[in-house]
Parts: C-alpha cells; sequence; structure tokens
C-alpha cells in the first residue's frame, strides 16, 4: 500500500523521518482556537537522516530536488541559504536510536503558493486515489473555496506492534481545511458534507481497515441539546483534545448498518438556538510576531507570546529562522516578561553568512502563568545585488515563521489511549504523560521591504546618453565645422507657395 | 573493425581429408559490411584448428551432448567472445539423429563432421552467425547511421544501451471490491528473475522494484464476443492500453536510469474473463503482449466462482510461475535476445534456469559495445559543432578532460574491439560513454550560451550612431572638396 515513489526515495536516500507540509493561509488562533495540527504558510520540510548517510548536505538536496518533482511544488529551491540545522526543537516522531542533531534539516519556502497541482500528487500517494472511501469527497475547486488550506505527508518509523520487535514504516498525509460556512450559508452556522464538498460519501475505501468520521458535538457549558446531527450518529467517542474534554459523533463507513437507509451519507449539523457569539476557549499558549520601525534601514522584530493558563508555568523553545539579508543585532535582544527581565535558560545563535546561511535563534524560555512575553530584536537591512531581486521585488523579501514548541500542562488529566483502538487521536494528540500535551505553534509570516533599486535605470541611462549625443554633440559639430555659403533668395519654396495659396483664401495680399 | 577468436578442436576421427596444413594452424578470415556510405564494419574471424587435448577426448566421450557440454565447459578458455567449436566423427552418438550441430550453453558447439573442409567452413559460417554477431544485428546497433529502408522492422525495437535499467513489477487491480490480489513477488524475484539479472549483471546495473496499483484501470473498454462469452481486446487497441495507465505508474524517483515496465492486469468481474486477440483473430495463448523499449502487460483471468454467493472480495493468489515465465520470455524479447532463424540440423540448448546461455550475452555484448562506441562519436561531434556555431562558448578545465577521457577510451574500445578482448572493450566503451555524457550535458555550457551578438549592437549603436554619422558626412565633404580642388587647377588652367 505504502507508495512506490516514496518508498524509493526513503530507501535511495537513506531517510528516517520526513515531514512536509504545504499550506495556504494562517491559522488564526484567536478565532478557531487550538489548530490541531499547524503549519506555517508556504511549503516546510524537516527531515531526519539515518546515521548511515555520510553527505548530509548533498542527501537533502537531491531529497528537495526529488519532491519538487513530486509534488509539483518549487522545492527546489530549497538551498544552503533557507536551510538550517536546529539542535533542540525538531525532536523525531517515530521511533529514534539516538538523536545527534546534525542529521536533521529543516526549511521554510515562505513564498510557495498551493495550487490543484499540489493536490493532485497528494492524492495519488492514496491507496485507493480519490475513487473510493474518504477521499471522494475531496474535490480541488471546494477545498480551495476555504480560509486555509493545508496539506501534509509525514512518514517515521514505528513499531509494528506492541512489542516493538519490527519496525514499519508509517506515511500519514493530513489535510485541513478551514471552511468558512457563514459568508457562504447565508449567515446560518449550519453545514453539511453536500454543503461543504458538494459530494457525499457513498462507500469505504475496500483496502482501509478503518474508515471514520468523527463530528465534534461537544457541549458548551454542559449546555445539552444545542445542536442536532443526522443522520444520528451509530457511536460516541469521549476523548481528551490538548486539555479539553470533547465529544465526537462517529460514523463508521465500514460498518454495513450505516447504509442501510441511504445509499450516501450527508452529515448534517444544525444548531437548535441561534448563537451570539461563538465562545471558543481561549488556547493556552499563542504568540503574535510583528515588525516595527519605520525607513528602509532598521527595524525591529517583535514577538508576543501568552500564556493563558490560570497557576502553571512552563518553558516554551523559539527557533526563528531570519534570512541573511536582514542582520540581526544579538546584544539587542531583550525578553521581557510583566515588566521584568526573563533570561533565557539555553541560547544557540548561529550568525548568518552573506549569501550562504541565514540566521538561526533558538531560545528556551520560561513562561509564567498568565503572562505576555514580549521577545524584541534589532535588526538592519542589508543592500542585495542587482541580480539576487525577485521578479517583484517591490512586493518584498518574507521571513518565515517561528516556531514554537511546548509541552503545555493540561487542565484536565488525560487517560492512555489504546493506539489500535483510536489510532487517529493517538497519532495527533500523543501524550506520553498524562497531565501535559505537546504543541507546536507558528508565528506569522514577516514581509519585509528592501532597499530596492530603481530596475529601469539601465535603460533610461542607455535613452538619456544617447539623445544628449544625438542632439548636443551633433548640432556642436556641426556649428563648428560647417562653411557658410551666401544663398540667393529662391522663387519660393513649396512652404511660400501654399502661404500664398491660403492667402489668397482669405483676402490678404501674397507674401 | 571487430575481431572473434574461434578454436575448432579436431576429436580423432573427424579430421577431413583435404586439410591445406597439417594441425595445428592459423585461418584469418575478413568479412566487410558496409553500414553507410562512409562507415564500414570488418569482421575477421580468427580461427586456430587443432586436434583434441586428452581431457577433451574424455569429455566428449560421454553419452549425451548435454553432458559434454557440461563436461567441456571448465577445460575452455573462458573469455568473452571466444568460441569453441568441437568436430566429432560422422559416427558419433553424441549428437541425434538429422541434427549436425549442437549449441551448448557455454560458448561452445558439437559439429558433426562430413564433407570435406569446405562443407567445414560453411558450418562454420553458420555457426558464428548464430552465436556471434551477424551483420544485422550490428545495423541495428548502429541504427542511427543506417539510412532508412535498409534495416528491417526490428531494427529499432530493442532497448538502447544504457549503464543501469529498473525493472518495475506493477500489479493492477482496477476492482479491489471484488478481488483481493496477493502476489509474492519477492519471493518470485529471487527464485526466477534474480538469475537473469545476475547474469546480464556483466551488461548492467539492475535495481527491482515492485508495486500494486489499485483503480487503475485500462484505457480501453474491451468488447464482448458472444461466441466465447468472453471480453476480447483486439490488437489494433492495444497501442491505446498503455498511455493512461502510464501516468499511474510513476517513473522512477531516484536514479536516471530507463524503466522496464511490466505490469499484471486482473480485469474487472463484469469485464471476466479478458483475452488479447491477435492480428487474425484467434486469442493469444499466453494472454500478454509487451511494448518494445517500455516492457510488457499480462492479463491475468481469474476464475469466476461457482456460486454466486460467494462473499467478495474473492481471495486470488497469483500464480507466479506462469506470470514470471511471461515475464521472463518478454525481458528476453525487450533485450534482443530472442532467435533468429536456424538454419535446419541445428539443436540449440536451453538455458535453463540462468535464462540465457553464455553466447547469448556474447551477443547482446558486441551490440552494445558498437552502439556505445556510436554514441560516443555522435556526441562529441556534437559537442564539437556547438563549439563551432557558438564562439563563446567556455570550456572548464574538467570539461575538457572528460572530453580527452572520452576519446582516449573510446580509441581503446576500438582497439581491443579489433584484437578480440570483448569483455575490456565493453568496459573501456561504458567509461567513453559515460565520459562524454558528463562533457556534453555539464550545466556550465549552458551558463553562457545565452549572449548573441545583436545584443551588443543594441548597446553600443544608440550611442555611436549618432556620433558617427556627422564625422562621416564631413569626411565625405572633405574627401569631395579634395577631389575638386585637384581638378580645379586643371579647369582653372
Amino acid at each position: 500500500l505504502f507508495p512506490k515513489a516514496l518508498g524509493q526515495l526513503v530507501a535511495a536516500l537513506g531517510v528516517r523521518e520526513l515531514h512536509l507540509a504545504l499550506t495556504q493561509g494562517f491559522w488564526r488562533t484567536q478565532a478557531w482556537g487550538q489548530p490541531p495540527l499547524q503549519a506555517p504558510a508556504g511549503a516546510e520540510l524537516w527531515v531526519w537522516f539515518q546515521p548511515t548517510v555520510t553527505d548530509v548536505d548533498k542527501a537533502w538536496k537531491e531529497l528537495s530536488n526529488i519532491l519538487s518533482g513530486i509534488f509539483c511544488a518549487s522545492l527546489n529551491f530549497i538551498d544552503s541559504t533557507n536551510t538550517v540545522t536546529p539542535t533542540a526543537s525538531f525532536k523525531p516522531l517515530g521511533l529514534a536510536n539516538g538523536t545527534d542533531h546534525h542529521l536533521l534539516r529543516y526549511a521554510v519556502l515562505p513564498r510557495e503558493v498551493v495550487c490543484t497541482e499540489n493536490l493532485t500528487p497528494w492524492k495519488k500517494l492514496l491507496p485507493c486515489g480519490s475513487k473510493a472511501g474518504l477521499a471522494v469527497l475531496l474535490k480541488a475547486e471546494r477545498l480551495f473555496h476555504s480560509s486555509y488550506h493545508s496539506q501534509a505527508v509525514h512518514i517515521r518509523p514505528v513499531c509494528r506492534d506492541a512489542s516493538c520487535l519490527a519496525v514499519s514504516w508509517e506515511l500519514r498525509q493530513t489535510l485541513t481545511v478551514v471552511f468558512d460556512t457563514f459568508s457562504s450559508g447565508q449567515g446560518k452556522k449550519d453545514w453539511s458534507l453536500f454543503k461543504m464538498f458538494s459530494r457525499t460519501l457513498t462507500d469505504a475505501c475496500p483496502l482501509a481497515s478503518q474508515s471514520k468520521v468523527y463530528v465534534d458535538i461537544s457541549p458548551k457549558n454542559k449546555e445539552k441539546e444545542l445542536l442536532e446531527v443526522t443522520p444520528p450518529p451509530a457511536s460516541i467517542h469521549e476523548a481528551i483534545v490538548q486539555g479539553d474534554k470533547r465529544t465526537y459523533a462517529v460514523y463508521d463507513l465500514l460498518s454495513p448498518s450505516l447504509f442501510n437507509t441511504s445509499r450516501s451519507l450527508n452529515v448534517q449539523l444544525k444548531w437548535k438556538r441561534p448563537q451570539d457569539s461563538s465562545e471558543l476557549p481561549i488556547p493556552v499558549l499563542h504568540a503574535q510576531r510583528y515588525v516595527s520601525g519605520y525607513g528602509l534601514q532598521t527595524g525591529e522584530i517583535s514577538t508576543l507570546i501568552y500564556n493563558t493558563h490560570p497557576y502553571r508555568a512552563f518553558p516554551v523553545i523559539l527557533l526563528e529562522t531570519v534570512p541573511w539579508y536582514l542582520r540581526l543585532y544579538v546584544h539587542t535582544l531583550t525578553i521581557v516578561t510583566k515588566g521584568k527581565e526573563n533570561k533565557p535558560s539555553y541560547i544557540h545563535y548561529q550568525p548568518a553568512q552573506d549569501r550562504r546561511r541565514p540566521h538561526l535563534l533558538e531560545m528556551l524560555i520560561q513562561l509564567p502563568a498568565s503572562s505576555v512575553t514580549k521577545v524584541t530584536i534589532q535588526f538592519e537591512r542589508a543592500l542585495l545585488k542587482w541580480t539576487e531581486y525577485p521578479p517583484d521585488p517591490n512586493h518584498g523579501f518574507y521571513v518565515s515563521s517561528s516556531v514554537l514548541s511546548a509541552l503545555v500542562p493540561s487542565v484536565i488529566a488525560m487517560k492512555d489511549v489504546d493506539v489500535e483502538h483510536s489510532p487517529l487521536f493517538t497519532s495527533l494528540f500523543p501524550s506520553s504523560d498524562g497531565s501535559s500535551y505537546f504543541v507546536r505553534l507558528y508565528t506569522e509570516p514577516l514581509l519585509v521591504n528592501l532597499p530596492t533599486p530603481d530596475f529601469s535605470m539601465p535603460y533610461n541611462v542607455i535613452c538619456l546618453t544617447c539623445t544628449v549625443v544625438a542632439v548636443c554633440y551633433g548640432s556642436f559639430y556641426n556649428l563648428l565645422t560647417r562653411t557658410f555659403h551666401v544663398e540667393e533668395p529662391s522663387r519660393g519654396g513649396l512652404a511660400k507657395r501654399l502661404a500664398n495659396i491660403i492667402r489668397k483664401f482669405r483676402g490678404v495680399p501674397p507674401l | 573493425q571487430l575481431a572473434v577468436p574461434v578454436a575448432v578442436v579436431f576429436a580423432p576421427g573427424s579430421v577431413p581429408g583435404d586439410l591445406p596444413r597439417p594441425l595445428p594452424f592459423r585461418d584469418v578470415r575478413e568479412m566487410e559490411n558496409s553500414v553507410n556510405l562512409r562507415t564500414s564494419i570488418t569482421s575477421r574471424y580468427e580461427t586456430v584448428y587443432r586436434s583434441t587435448t586428452a581431457q577433451e577426448e574424455a569429455a566428449l566421450d560421454v553419452a549425451t551432448a548435454r553432458e559434454a557440454d557440461a563436461a567441456l565447459r571448465p577445460l575452455q578458455d573462458a573469455s568473452l567472445g571466444c568460441l569453441t567449436v568441437f568436430v566429432v566423427p560422422e559416427t558419433s552418438s553424441l549428437l541425434p539423429q538429422g541434427i549436425s550441430v549442437y549449441v551448448g550453453k557455454h560458448r561452445s558447439a558439437l559439429v558433426r563432421a562430413g564433407g570435406g573442409l569446405a562443407a567445414l567452413r560453411t558450418r562454420l559460417q553458420q555457426l558464428t552467425q548464430v552465436m556471434s554477431f551477424t551483420a544485422s544485428s550490428i545495423a541495428t546497433a548502429l541504427s542511427d547511421r543506417v539510412p532508412d529502408g535498409q534495416l528491417g522492422p526490428d531494427a529499432r525495437r530493442h532497448l538502447k544501451s544504457s549503464l543501469g535499467y529498473e525493472i518495475t513489477f506493477s500489479l493492477l487491480t482496477p476492482d479491489p471490491k471484488s478481488h483481493a490480489v496477493d502476489w509474492d513477488i519477492e519471493d518470485a524475484v529471487n527464485r526466477y528473475v534474480q538469475p537473469v539479472l545476475d547474469k546480464l549483471s556483466l551488461v548492467a546495473n539492475f535495481s527491482v522494484d515492485s508495486q500494486i496499483l489499485y483503480y487503475a484501470v485500462l484505457g480501453v473498454t474491451p468488447r464482448f464476443d458472444k461466441e466465447s462469452s468472453s471480453f476480447l481486446l483486439s490488437a489494433h487497441s492495444l497501442p491505446h492500453v498503455i498511455n493512461p495507465v502510464e501516468a499511474r505508474l510513476g517513473s522512477s524517483a531516484a536514479s536516471l536510469y530507463p524503466v522496464l515496465n511490466f505490469l499484471l492486469y486482473v480485469p474487472e468481474r463484469s469485464h471476466s474473463p479478458l483475452y488479447i486477440q491477435d492480428k487474425d483473430g484467434a486469442p493469444v495463448s499466453t494472454n500478454a503482449f509487451h511494448s518494445p523499449r517500455w516492457g510488457g502487460i499480462m492479463v491475468y483471468n481469474v476464475e469466476a466462482p461457482v456460486s454466486s454467493q460467494a462473499s467478495l472480495p474473492l481471495h486470488v493468489d497469483v500464480d507466479m510461475v506462469r506470470v514470471m515465465e511471461v515475464f521472463l520470455a518478454q525481458l528476453r524479447l525487450l533485450f534482443g535476445l530472442s532467435r533468429e532463424e536456424l538454419p535446419p540440423e541445428f539443436l540449440l540448448e536451453s538455458p535453463g534456469n540462468e535464462g540465457l546461455a553464455d553466447w547469448e550475452l556474447d551477443r547482446l555484448l558486441w551490440a552494445h559495445t558498437v552502439e556505445n562506441v556510436a554514441t560516443v562519436s555522435t556526441t562529441l561531434t556534437s559537442l564539437a559543432q556547438l563549439l563551432d556555431k557558438i564562439g563563446n562558448i567556455v570550456i572548464k578545465d574538467d570539461v575538457a578532460s572528460e572530453v580527452y577521457r572520452a576519446v582516449a577510451s573510446a580509441q581503446s574500445a576500438m582497439a581491443k574491439l579489433a584484437t578480440g578482448h570483448l569483455y575490456s572493450a565493453f568496459q573501456a566503451s561504458k567509461e567513453a560513454v559515460t565520459s562524454s555524457e558528463r562533457a556534453f550535458f555539464d550545466p556550465s555550457l549552458l551558463h553562457l550560451l545565452y549572449f548573441p551578438d545583436d545584443q551588443k549592437f543594441a548597446i553600443y549603436i544608440p550611442l555611436f550612431l549618432p556620433m558617427a554619422v556627422p564625422i562621416l558626412l564631413s569626411l565625405a565633404k572633405i574627401v569631395r572638396e579634395a577631389r575638386q580642388r585637384k581638378k580645379e587647377p586643371t579647369k582653372m588652367d
């Protein structure tokens, strides 16, 4: 079932873990709540290589080129100017023997656009393709009519069973889409599968061992009967997801009783009482980032990290990758929490080399409970060579999102869930111990203007010089070297004859 | 020039009467075939006639030809390209009745004596045509240079010579709801395909892959035939089958070698059973077809269950023996190892588990070596022509050294071909091809290609033309005045 293209890639290049995400849009944490799996805007690729790989950089370059061919994305622009080797942030998600961070490479292309030609190879990797099962719903024209679209491919080694005697490769493909039914659904918050995807589910993929649809019907404020789901679900599943107790209605496509009444499954959700405002719980950890300053020479990057937990403090790892043309001044790095300075317990800074390496800044910051932490650093903009500007230089240059990784303590204790019982929840929301869960957040990407030259200048120079030369030089030369003769007045040229004709019409004596 | 060393060994009692010189002696025969106006291939057959040694006599003393062949193998000079022919007496029982030539698995042959030296020589010539190269096989290898019309229909069918090949076995299941197909491909590859690939590893590197594709349909809807109550795919719709499938097959992600695809198609329940029809309308016995330079497709029909109440999906275990037989035969056809027409009274030993006999490998090596040398010369000639046309290109030092290396290897390959060392000639030709490709496709060559001369004109003319025009006009006026002044003294007079 594993697709051959990825299998060949993993075998040939000695890849241990691979995570590729292509995203369009930004997840608005304050409006939509905590994301299940977030990815930064653009293309993100991070790979752990096997310890047997000798030349990691060469393998990384080959890997990015081959992936750009498989996924029709321009990942071949990944080179040493946007690749970093984080030391603390991206720990392997699968089985790992040792973690020598020289085997890890991370790169983000914030300018990458995601469109239907990226979705098609993603769908081709699925065993049933888009012909059967849940993938039938994935029609490109509805999927891209959304506020946030992210597709990801994750490959990692996992234990085949509980005793972990054999290791097998797990390929996870995730698609996260945020539909705005409020604006497209005439102001009502009801949705259905048919309205969102313009088709319904008819059968399950015959190769799937599990095929389920989970609908979040968690009651808010302990009020029941606020919403109604049709058709009535066969079972209800309760799980603690990201510190919150949630209830899910489960539709199992493989169970024969589901398609007894109707041939297709169209899940609908109706709100019984009109909701005045949707109160989503504020996530425990969220962050913002922005650029301040004026002019085209200096500026300041500020990151605001919010910890809204009422009484628990926890540490967070902040990873910032800044391109080399924004020269960071590390001596201006300040971290302020509640008015007081906050010293990070671990800092790893790798300065940039012009045109070779970006800045890498990794810090472990302790966030006290119920606080806002502000991290600021000043930078200076560099002047690029005229061939290094992209085709639209006045659009600006992107700075990729910073990554926040944290083990957030959860308010409700989580219990260990069996892997086979609900593989979706254990892989999406893994919990090593019951009291905290792992969160990886991305901030906004920044758009920074660099001093841009006027690219029409060579043309202007040529025009001006040639005009000056042609007009002035020619006239001066003629004035200086022409010999003048006296001329007899001629009888009249053509102009004089025309003027005389007009004068005759006017009745004025001729010249 | 191609040389083939041949040794003719006479068993006691089989020496023909009319030998020009006593044994042992040497003989050289040359044949020239011209490929096109400027190229021609000379084949030299250097024949050594000698009598058998005691060990060889003991080896020939066995009951059947096959055992003789096996016994003779360790005694021979086993280098690539050589042929050994053993002449046995007319009354010998080694060769069955009616067969006068027996070709073994390992570069040796048994010929029944009879008639004089001339008859022996014709037999030898037929034998070398079979076991070594023929004029047409060499012409096929050089198919780029032969003018059209001289080549047969088989000319551009065989795979081009390359440093490696990737073989992909794919199982296509368009209907996974009805058939749950299982194939033990790993075991089948290890058992049946790997020995052939090991034998061919002299020629190129092989890597094998396999995959299962679901919901992959053929592009053609088969016709329903009422008489046999089966579905038929006619021969002229077969080329349309491959294209839609190829999009799903995927190309090799990690290497640049050409890919050979072998597909096994299990038809849907609504289209079972499915048979392929050849041009005469009869169903093909193996239910398979191959496309030159691409691969092969076989249709595997699953029997419908006896009772219609059988639970879907049906579990199907593919019979890998039948499938691998067909795929291996297609592999031989793709490489061009197929048997041409044999003269009568020839008996060929089947190659057994290894898939091909040693002399078939030699034929392949001859063709590939010649093709490699031709490719090298074409590449280097086009590189030279490119340099002539665009004078701006900067050739880096390593590109230049690759070119020198390619030329040296090609020359050594030709020299070794002329002396008959086939293996080292093949190695040299491979090196030559690698170096020439590396030199020709070097990315630094593209960099300065795009600086045409008219751009230089476009920049300088708007500046210098307005400056030059007044100067030229006044120069012209000066010349005119000078000429007038020269005329005036004569006029004034």
